[in-house]
């Protein structure tokens, strides 16, 4: 067997040497945002939910761009359950208001209740969780304490306790869906923050920091918390979806939005009472629901693929 | 061209068939492609390979040279995405480079074993150990009873097997669980096992021990071995042949101490020149100017006391291990460690994992407090420092860590991650800060333009650069490398301990080595600390340590690096 001893070498045309270890140096420097930037913008849920919620926002802002009827004036009860006329595409409820003027000034509601939440929630959760996280000890079981407390209590029980404070009971506003939503919602939060933080904490950059005279506090918020961010706004934006939901749940229940702010959630209870005979009625704001929270969920799903660090190029 | 020599060789392995020494595995002009978002990569090109049946053969290459995918091509294991898009893979004459799935299971386990890379994460953490046997023994129709189980495990060298059958792996250290893996592979008697780098996750000794083991199996049993691994100097150790791979391609074959002595083409050239294990002296740099460069250094406080930078005594670490509710024990991590490490030298730390050499480090930097004893830095007791101290103290001595990966923080651009420590300490303006960036960048071989870039996008050798360039930027007398080169290919590590030798000589910069690689360490060091299990076990000049080494656990650890005892010519070694 001569092939079995002899010593082969490659004809070195066929594989040049490159210098060891040479930096490409030929694409554009890539931050983990602008590397996300450009894995979402190719993503068609990405597109197709930041459309619906870029047009969301706009009719939320300025809902008389869009109707020019106000929601709750020229309400004639001869209208009553009426179909769809000139002026009117989606017909009249029960009270003879006009259904396409309440579901576009429903959206003003619905969007501020679910954005403030979900800012009142990050502050204190990542606040919390971030502390626990990365001092541990007895700051980490006091607040996981803390918020397990809260996580035990049911979001509809929870905020008939609440609103039915002296406090709350006569001065009803977004503001108060928002302090109950918040109140209850935080803990989720802080475990993910408080999770992503300790899986951080003990990397060695974040050694690295301390051994340059960094302090402790300086490294959390220089080094631990910038990179403790991705899953904590992956959850905020499938969290806003769902606190629209609860703000819509707790209208439905008459204990939400006072009854002069416009909300699908009243307007899907108040069409209880046609179902049978013109259930359209309630599928109007019903649908606008379904159709924000959805693309709130899928713009968190797009955004979560994109920050995934396992798909991150080493 | 090719394809003439192709037909030549076909002929001659017609003819072999004859006679009856066919080989076992032949790897025919292969190519292997993988299927990406990017488009097609072409992972493998034109590899060629020949097993002959008992014998064992060495592919070595760096990471990503195509070593890993060529043997899982062989065992039909290739990633969804990945196809054998040419050549052949000629197992017994039989071409299984397209055979079906159900002709491949046949095949695996039976014909060909495998043993994994990563002992820790290769056995499945829920069965116990003797399950995971039975359940290899059975799919491939062997008798699979307790005994059965027990008879293989200690055929691997595992002792107890019948008790340690019932254990799961995390009841096991990290070789135990190689050779169960082992076992496994080895279990159906196959006749050619492909061992993915089997010992590179374990300490020196461990490997010693596991590869002489598995030596002695495949021999006993006839089989033959395709081991890949990353050390030339274990592959020429271990192996009849080696096969080098480079950029997907084999660039060089042969037998292994020819291609050892007479390297021919360039690149396995420079894989046998900076391959630690057949180095034998240390690092000598370029420019011959170490004396003067020291003497230009900040001003050093006193004469007396300019000698020993560090001064380390009695030091003792204990962690107290929570045991149920309340109860501890003490775990002293090191226990009474005492050495010096003299201005403008390199000391390293040896030990295995677990030896607490990292501790000790730790200690040094000031992250952890010692249980007991001192640390003299410059003849003051760091203990005793104020934080305003401290901060200082901090400028003088600064750390290099092991996993390029973890060192740099991801979100922090090159120029930010260099320039922090200057911001941290409030030195200079914006502007005379970036050109301090700039001339670190020229110091550890990086080009400027690489500052906005992030460290995602350098590879493993660069980002060490990087931790490096940010080390220095303080201007330190003192710098602790945890391992840090540990985590890098043979030709980046050198590269790396090249730079680390050209700064010591320019800036005369004093080193504390943490290592487990006593090759590094004959590379880079003027004094060798060696520990084990916490204690100092026996220290000197690296010279004095390699040379004649005084304590069993030393010669343990000198016989164990691979390639030491392969007498190469000089001029290569």
């Amino acid at each position: 067997m001569t092939s079995n001893n002899s010593h082969f070498v490659a004809p070195m045309d066929e594989t040049p040497l490159l210098a060891t270890d040479a930096l490409k140096n030929e694409d554009a420097p890539l931050s983990l945002w602008v590397d996300a930037w450009r894995k979402l913008r190719r993503r068609p849920l990405f597109i197709m939910s930041a459309l619906l919620i870029m047009a969301l926002t706009v009719i939320a802002l300025f809902p008389s761009l869009l109707s020019t009827v106000a929601p709750n004036d020229g309400c004639e009860l001869a209208n009553s359950e009426g179909g769809p006329s000139a002026g009117h595409p989606f017909g009249f409820t029960f009270q003879g208001c006009d259904i396409y003027s309440r579901v576009v000034h429903g959206t003003q509601a619905s969007l501020s209740v679910g954005v403030l939440s979900v800012i009142c929630v990050l502050i204190v959760g990542v606040t919390f969780g971030a502390l626990a996280g990365f001092y541990g000890g007895w700051l980490d079981t006091v607040l996981a304490r803390l918020g397990d407390i809260f996580f035990a209590l049911p979001l509809i029980l929870g905020a008939l306790v609440i609103t039915q404070l002296p406090l709350f009971r006569t001065n009803k506003s977004v503001w108060t869906v928002v302090l109950v939503i918040s109140l209850l919602a935080w803990p989720q939060m802080a475990r993910i923050t408080r999770g992503a933080v300790v899986e951080v904490r003990n990397a060695d950059f974040v050694t690295a920091a301390r051994a340059l005279g960094l302090s402790r506090f300086g490294t959390l918020v220089k080094h631990v918390l910038p990179n403790a961010l991705a899953p904590v706004i992956v959850l905020a934006t499938l969290e806003l979806g769902v606190f629209i939901v609860a703000e819509a749940t707790l209208s439905f229940l008459g204990i939400g939005l006072p009854e002069g702010v416009m909300s699908w959630g009243h307007d899907i209870a108040a069409a209880q009472s046609s179902i049978r005979t013109t259930p359209e009625i309630m599928l109007y704001p019903a649908a606008a629901l379904s159709i924000t929270v959805l693309s709130f969920i899928m713009l968190g799903d797009a955004v979560r693929d994109a920050l995934d660090p396992k798909s991150r190029q080493r | 061209m090719r394809d003439k020599k192709m037909t030549i060789s076909d002929v001659q392995v017609d003819e072999a068939d004859y006679s009856g020494i066919r080989p076992l595995l032949e790897i025919r002009d292969l190519a292997i492609t993988f299927k990406t978002s990017g488009g097609d990569v072409q992972a493998v090109r034109n590899a060629h390979l020949t097993i002959m049946p008992g014998e064992t053969v060495a592919i070595v290459g760096e990471s990503g040279s195509g070593k890993s995918t060529t043997a899982l091509a062989a065992i039909g294991l290739l990633p969804n995405n990945g196809a054998v898009s040419h050549g052949q893979i000629l197992l017994d004459g039989e071409d299984i480079a397209h055979a079906t799935e159900k002709r491949m299971i046949e095949l695996r386990g039976n014909t060909i074993g495998m043993v994994p890379q990563d002992p820790m994460s290769n056995l499945n953490p829920v069965w116990k150990i003797g399950y995971q046997v039975k359940e290899t023994l059975r799919a491939n129709g062997r008798p699979s009873g307790p005994d059965d189980v027990a008879q293989v495990l200690s055929e691997a060298g595992l002792p107890d097997a019948h008790r340690r059958a019932k254990q799961y792996p995390h009841e096991f250290s990290g070789g135990m669980r190689q050779r169960a893996l082992i076992a496994i592979g080895l279990s159906c008697q196959p006749r050619l096992l492909i061992a993915d780098e089997p010992t590179s996750a374990l300490d020196v000794t461990v490997q010693r021990q596991i590869l002489d083991h598995l030596d002695t199996m495949t021999t006993d049993l006839g089989t033959a071995v395709l081991l890949i691994t990353h050390d030339l100097g274990l592959a020429a150790e271990r192996a009849d042949k080696v096969v080098v791979m480079y950029r997907g391609q084999v660039v060089e074959a042969g037998p292994s101490l020819a291609l050892l002595q007479n390297p021919q083409h360039p690149y396995t050239k420079r894989l046998v020149e900076s391959a630690p294990s057949l180095a034998s002296r240390r690092i000598q740099v370029a420019r011959e100017q170490g004396l003067e460069a020291s003497d230009l250094l900040a001003p050093v406080a006193e004469a007396a006391a300019s000698d020993q930078v560090l001064q380390i005594q009695d030091l003792r670490k204990v962690y107290k291990l929570r045991q149920g509710l309340g109860k501890t024990t003490a775990f002293a991590a090191v226990d009474g460690v005492s050495f010096d490490v003299k201005r403008g030298t390199t000391t390293a730390i040896v030990g295995e994992s677990g030896s607490g050499k990292s501790t000790v480090a730790k200690m040094v930097l000031q992250l952890e407090k010692p249980t007991e004893g001192k640390i003299l830095f410059d003849g003051v007791d760091t203990s005793l420092l104020k934080s305003s101290e401290l901060f200082k103290f901090r400028r003088r001595v600064q750390p290099i860590f092991q996993d390029p990966y973890g060192s740099l923080d991801p979100m922090y651009n090159i120029y930010r991650t260099i320039e922090e420590p200057l911001r941290v300490h409030k030195i200079g303006d914006k502007a005379s800060r970036e050109k301090k960036v700039r001339e670190l960048l020229d110091q550890v071989a990086l080009p400027q333009s690489s500052m906005q870039r992030y460290p995602n996008e350098l590879s493993g050798g660069q980002r060490q650069r990087v931790a490096i360039a940010r080390a220095l930027a303080l201007d330190p007398e003192v710098i602790i490398c945890d391992e840090a080169v540990s985590a890098l290919d043979v030709l980046v590590q050198a590269q790396v301990l090249n730079l680390l030798a050209d700064l010591q000589a320019n800036l005369g910069l004093t080193y504390l080595f943490i290592t487990h690689d006593l090759a590094v360490v004959r590379q880079i060091a003027d004094h060798v600390c060696v520990m084990e299990k916490g204690k100092l076990v026996e220290t000197g000049s690296t010279n004095n340590v390699f040379e004649s080494p005084q304590q069993e656990y030393t010669k343990a650890l000198l016989n164990a690096i691979p390639g030491a005892k392969l007498m190469l010519p000089p001029e290569v070694a």
